[in-house]
């Protein structure tokens, strides 16, 4: 693990899933030779959203569910920080719900790592939009009734151009993934499959251990067998790029950001006085 | 010289390209404009209508007396014909019927449709009202092949001088006094503020009466080289504003009180993570949806304590076109200087009506961004200092130094603690800039004489009303004055105190039905306001309105 990014002491509990997670981040920023001046870690509430808290480049830890409008406006308005959103299932799926559909269709250059445990933590226990049918929880007693979302095919369908799947339980292979995603140049989604050891004693390490395993041979051009893949869950589970395809980013559609990033552009005093003359 | 001049009829008449071409032939010949537009939340139908005032004299709100109706339809003669002077006119098409002698019908639709266009019968009224008041076709061929192609500026061309030829000339009008003047409206003004402050990024959800605002900026977006981005919801705008001006760049964000009642949680996410932002609050009638297209000022409190917890935020209401130009681009250099959130108050009234007011001056805006450009190794965002304010550097420029914002209270460095000395130290912080930035407070604008024996009191659009009815009240005795709040949270209380001290009585007027700037101004002096003149129906008060009252009350 790298120490460039500092170590803190954090508040989540003996064995979660988001200390390999974040040892995998840490680790993909030194591979990718990225000091910490030109990272911003961008996170909304929730135990995977302390994240930014517990490591040493630029953050921003906002409100619950509204982590990607603060980090797509940040990359819009600076792109040349690298922009890493990193938070949980519930503030991606659940509170931030709307800004995920709208995100995946405006396809700002950042990455978006969902610690997904399929359950709330911070709060103590309740479901949350990936938790399965029939889970049992202090909230649900009688199991889950609402369907799980499940937030591939749901990517996929909106149009995103980096879908990706990994697990807390798999790091290298967790950073070999993330490395991808922050290169790719648009919104890229990974779900990160997680432990919480302390509320979600369905969905543990090794239930997850058991069924996971990595993608061979598939080809993640391919839309059709993309859906296919992103289907496949329960008996076991799959993990790697699921889809990737290059398309134009938010900010290829304005010549001037071309130049140089919106910070560096002034509106010039010429330009306003004509529009104030516009008036006359 | 002075003529009120009333257009109405359904939405999709024609109206808005009627009142816009004699809106900018008045202008252009060296008049001062003011208009007021009613509309419905409708887009086709309803009864909407616009009143145009127009005069050789600066012009500050509009007036119910009138000289001319246009009716589009028989609904705006039958509404407005007791608002029509002894010696006004209405001039309407042949299907407009009144035993009224001052109804003159012309063929208008009739004419139109011979000239083989009848969408230009608009135009064979505009062509008789020019000639009501002597106005030949200047500015006509030069106004309409702006707007529409060869074929139909000829068509227009022609159904003008058609309407031209079948009146006479009913009212006198003076030469104009021709020169570099803006026809503009509160929000366009905004607009324009932001501009000139060097606002980098704007982002959105479309709500009236705020719309224009985004409307205006993203037809300018490549040209000023700006985005603005129509957000998923108001949420998402203002987190979007927060995370542009959380890099450095200035930005904004702008709604009515709906929208800004989903922003609240976003407005305390500025405030204590030290965002600079600037918001534009553009009133309407609420709560919840009330009345989208009409005028209020009842969301004043609501601007001063919105949001969980404490925190500085300073809230400038908007006097008129001019006004909100200039104090937007305060606005920026306030949010910076402080680094908290800046609300810009408006409302319907101002966002709309459309006037003639002096060329904005560049050389009056100062942009001043507050940003350490140099910081040390040991930087931390959220420095204790004897002002509460922390130097403000920015992510990305400077190898070794991390910029940390947070919504958690924090240490020093912008990371997470529950410490109860830290939060003590934080709070007082937050408190101490912004009892730091009252010295920036400006006083409110005095009208008519200071320390006057009648004082009125207002703030935000009304400033425009007041000003004529205390300049009209001063005709008869010189005893009325007025004071009119721009900036209004914190609340600046010098001048009233004085005027409080010599004012036999104060008069509050407001456009809300629970005097809120009384209530404040209780809160903030201990003063009592014991007479109010209050209109919540959702439409402008007017001056004629306001004098009625203070000489019924006083």
């Amino acid at each position: 693990m790298s120490t460039k990014y500092a170590t803190y002491e954090t508040a989540w509990c003996p064995g979660c899933g988001n200390f390999a997670i974040l040892d995998a981040l840490k680790d993909t920023l030194n591979k990718l030779n990225l000091s910490p001046h030109q990272v911003l870690v961008v996170g909304g509430i929730g135990q995977a959203a302390k994240l930014p808290q517990y490591i040493n480049t630029n953050g921003f830890e906002g409100l619950h569910g509204r982590a990607l409008p603060v980090a797509i406006a940040a990359k819009i308005a600076n792109h040349n920080l690298k922009v890493i959103v990193n938070t949980g299932d519930g503030d991606s799926y659940g509170e931030g719900g709307n800004h995920f559909i709208h995100n995946i269709r405006r396809n700002v250059d950042i990455t978006h790592f969902v610690h997904d445990n399929q359950i709330y933590g911070l709060t103590k226990g309740q479901s949350s939009p990936t938790s399965g049918l029939g889970h049992v929880t202090d909230f649900t007693p009688n199991g889950v009734f609402n369907k799980p979302l499940n937030p591939l095919t749901m990517a996929l369908s909106l149009g995103a151009g980096f879908v990706a799947r990994a697990f807390s339980g798999e790091k290298d292979h967790l950073v070999e993934i993330m490395q991808e995603a922050i290169n790719y140049k648009g919104y890229a989604i990974v779900d990160i499959l997680q432990p919480c050891v302390s509320f979600n004693k369905v969905n543990t390490f090794a239930w997850y251990k058991d069924r996971v395993y990595k993608l061979k041979d598939h080809d993640y051009k391919d839309k059709v067998k993309a859906f296919e893949v992103a289907n496949i869950w329960d008996e076991e589970i799959p993990i790697g790029i699921i889809y990737k395809e290059e398309m134009p980013s938010y900010t290829d559609n304005f010549g001037f950001l071309k130049e140089k990033p919106l910070i560096e552009q002034d509106t010039s005093k010429e330009t306003v006085k004509k529009l104030i003359e516009d008036f006359i | 010289m002075e003529y009120n001049v009333l257009i109405g009829g359904e939405a999709g008449q024609g109206m808005k390209t009627l009142t816009s071409v004699f809106s900018q032939m008045i202008h252009k010949r060296g008049f001062y404009l003011f208009t007021l537009a009613d509309y419905m939340s409708r887009v086709r139908g309803g009864h909407n209508f616009f009143q145009l005032r127009f005069s050789d004299d600066k012009l500050y709100s509009h007036c119910e007396k009138l000289d001319v109706i246009i009716a589009l339809n028989q609904e705006t003669c039958d509404l407005h014909l007791g608002r029509l002077k002894e010696d006004g006119v209405v001039l309407a098409d042949t299907n407009v019927k009144s035993n009224d002698s001052r109804l003159v019908t012309i063929k208008a639709k009739e004419l139109a449709t011979e000239v083989g266009n009848v969408r230009t019968m608009s135009t064979v009224l505009l062509g008789a009202l020019l000639k009501l008041f002597g106005l030949d076709e200047e500015y006509l061929e030069e106004i309409f092949s702006h707007k529409f192609n060869e074929k139909i500026t000829n068509q227009n061309l022609e159904s003008y001088q058609r309407g031209q030829s079948l009146v006479e000339q009913k009212f006198k009008t003076s030469k104009g006094n021709k020169a570099e003047r803006l026809l503009i409206n509160g929000n366009q003004a905004i607009a324009l503020g932001a501009l000139a402050a060097n606002m980098k990024f704007y982002s959105a959800y479309p709500m009236t009466p705020a719309t224009s605002i985004m409307s205006y900026l993203v037809t300018k977006a490549e040209e000023a080289k700006i985005i603005v981005e129509q957000a998923e919801d108001e949420i998402a705008a203002i987190n979007m504003a927060i995370g542009a001006a959380s890099v450095g760049v200035r930005a904004m964000t702008g709604t009515s009180g709906g929208g800004f009642s989903l922003m609240v949680e976003g407005l305390g996410l500025a405030g204590i993570a030290e965002i600079p932002l600037v918001i534009a609050l553009v009133q309407r009638p609420g709560p919840a949806t009330g009345l989208p297209t009409r005028t209020e000022q009842a969301d004043l409190k609501f601007a001063i304590n919105a949001s969980q917890g404490e925190f500085g935020r300073i809230v400038i209401s908007l006097n008129s076109p001019e006004d909100a130009f200039y104090q937007t681009t305060r606005a920026f250099n306030l949010a910076e200087k402080y680094q908290l959130p800046v609300i810009l108050l408006s409302d319907q009234y101002l966002a709309d009506a459309t006037q003639t007011v002096n060329l904005f001056d560049l050389d009056k805006v100062a942009i001043e961004r507050s940003i350490e450009d140099e910081p040390s190794s040991d930087y931390k965002r959220y420095a204790l200092s004897e002002t509460g304010i922390s130097p403000r550097a920015l992510p990305g420029y400077h190898s070794g130094v991390v910029i940390n914002h947070d919504s958690d209270e924090h240490d020093e460095e912008g990371n997470i603690t529950e410490s109860a000395q830290v939060r003590n130290d934080m709070v007082n912080k937050r408190a101490m800039k912004f009892s730091l930035a009252k010295n920036d407070i400006q006083e409110p604008k005095v009208l008519g004489i200071e320390n006057p024996q009648i004082l009125l009191l207002g703030w935000g659009s009304t400033y425009s009303q007041l000003k004529d009815a205390v300049e009209l009240l001063n005709e008869n005795e010189r005893r009325y004055g007025a004071l009119v709040f721009g900036d209004i949270w914190p609340l600046p209380t010098k001048k009233f105190l004085d005027s409080y001290k010599t004012s036999e009585k104060i008069i509050n007027v407001e456009q809300n039905s629970t005097a809120q700037l009384a209530s404040l101004i209780k809160e903030t002096t201990g003063k009592d306001i014991d007479l109010n003149i209050l209109r919540y129906d959702g439409r402008p008060l007017s001056a004629d309105e306001i004098i009625e009252k203070v000489l019924e009350v006083e």
